[in-house]
């Protein structure tokens, strides 16, 4: 099988989605997660939008790239609206993490 | 043969830049690589030959998305103190955590391998592209056929806004929207805000009018008309709109009112959300016009945040 483009971007967008979980899961910092979230949906996004592009004869398909741009968009809201929620938390609690990863750490980090 | 060393090469350096956002121990710099990403990343769907993605990648997932980040950054970090450890510190957590994402990425992998045979949809939208009322077969799909996801997005982008506002503290409502910006005369950003805005106006306009026969539109031009708003708020030239202001709402919800309508409207030419092909071209335009506006409001308004009270100095 020849490594095409879409093969290419099909295998890179798998290695973003790992890549965005594991940075998810390990993170402490509520943004930082966010940011991960970012990138497992980019990944999702180029696998998807590889998987569209297997038969470049046929051209690349316009009804996944229509779906591709409203997920970016809908990711930006969700984006946008959990950074307010982190920003309001940070606010009230004094604290980037949710109490339960702030106490696996140091007992007295996060409390106002 | 030079496009696959290309396209590998790209893919490693979005893969580098991928795991400098997300494993890196400095949040800032993490930002910083995560926009250099969402460049490339765009870079990637040029080689896929979808352009319209590009362009959205470019203003939405890079742009917008790193602003996003780097407000909420600064504020975290002004409100919060002293900051939590980046990562989990046990180590068999982190461990356990590498060895699933592998098997996840792995799996994803194996299942793009063994994909059946692509059966796109290309046929059936260059059939039907000529009853569209658009020459750009991705607008033709986002505004007509597939009208539905463009509606609820539109709507989406709104209560994501609505979401944000009800987080104002109750002595900020009715203010204006965000921290107010100061910069110093002859600065870097004070220069940007007043080159930038003719050049986004004008690019931003011509997005959304090509938009109809080639690569652009309305999502792709009201970023960039957002950003020129956003530049110039934040080089202090102008300030944010108070939240209150009913001009300021009237554009926010133009754009998904008018669509709405015109969705009801097609109930009489055959069913909800149906063109009439004669008046397909001039009625998506027209919702492109207003959908714009909505789109740029909504997504600067997005930026700004909810009002916030006077700092205490």
């Amino acid at each position: 099988m020849v490594l095409s483009a879409s093969l290419l971007y099909g295998l890179c967008g798998a290695a973003l989605i790992g890549l965005g979980l594991y940075g998810f899961v390990v993170h402490r910092r509520l943004i930082r997660r966010v940011l991960a979230f970012n990138v497992i949906g980019s990944g999702i996004f180029l696998l998807f939008g590889a998987a569209a592009y297997r038969d470049p004869v046929a051209g690349s398909d316009p009804v996944p790239q229509a779906m591709i741009i409203t997920g970016i968009v809908v990711a930006l809201s969700a984006t946008a609206l959990a950074l307010a929620l982190i920003v309001a938390h940070a606010r009230l609690a004094r604290s980037d993490a949710l109490p339960e990863d702030d106490r696996s750490g140091d007992p007295d980090e996060g409390r106002p | 043969m030079i496009a696959s060393i290309f396209d590998l090469t790209l893919c490693l350096v979005i893969l580098a830049a991928a795991g400098a956002a997300t494993l890196g121990r400095d949040a800032f710099m993490a930002v910083v690589f995560y926009i250099v990403y969402g460049i490339l990343i765009a870079m990637a769907w040029l080689r896929l030959g979808a352009i319209d993605v590009a362009l959205a990648e470019a203003a939405i997932g890079a742009g917008l998305t790193g602003v996003l980040l780097l407000a909420a950054l600064a504020r975290v970090a002004r409100k919060a103190g002293k900051e939590p450890a980046s990562a989990a510190s046990v180590p068999a957590t982190t461990i356990a955590t590498a060895l699933a994402a592998l098997v996840i990425t792995i799996g994803i992998a194996y299942a793009f391998l063994t994909l059946p045979e692509p059966q796109g949809l290309q046929g059936h939208v260059a059939e039907n592209l000529a009853a569209s009322g658009a020459e750009n077969p991705v607008t033709a799909v986002l505004l007509n056929f597939r009208g539905w996801d463009t509606l609820l997005e539109s709507i989406v982008l709104l209560a994501a806004l609505l979401g944000i506002w009800t987080l104002a503290q109750d002595e900020a409502w009715g203010g204006r929207a965000g921290l107010r910006h100061v910069t110093r005369p002859g600065s870097v950003l004070a220069q940007f805000g007043r080159i930038l805005p003719p050049i986004g106006l004008l690019v931003g306009v011509y997005l959304v009018w090509a938009g109809s026969k080639q690569p652009g539109g309305a999502f792709q031009g009201g970023t960039v008309l957002a950003a020129v708003w956003i530049v110039t708020i934040m080089a202090g030239l102008m300030q944010a709109p108070r939240v209150a202001d009913r001009a300021l709402r009237a554009a926010l919800v133009i754009g998904p009112v008018i669509f709405l309508a015109l969705a009801v409207a097609g109930i009489f030419a055959g069913a909800f959300l149906v063109l009439p092909p004669a008046h397909a071209g001039w009625l998506i335009l027209a919702v492109e016009a207003v959908l714009t506006l909505s789109i740029a409001a909504t997504l600067a308004m997005l930026v700004f945040g909810p009002p916030e009270p006077e700092e205490k100095r």
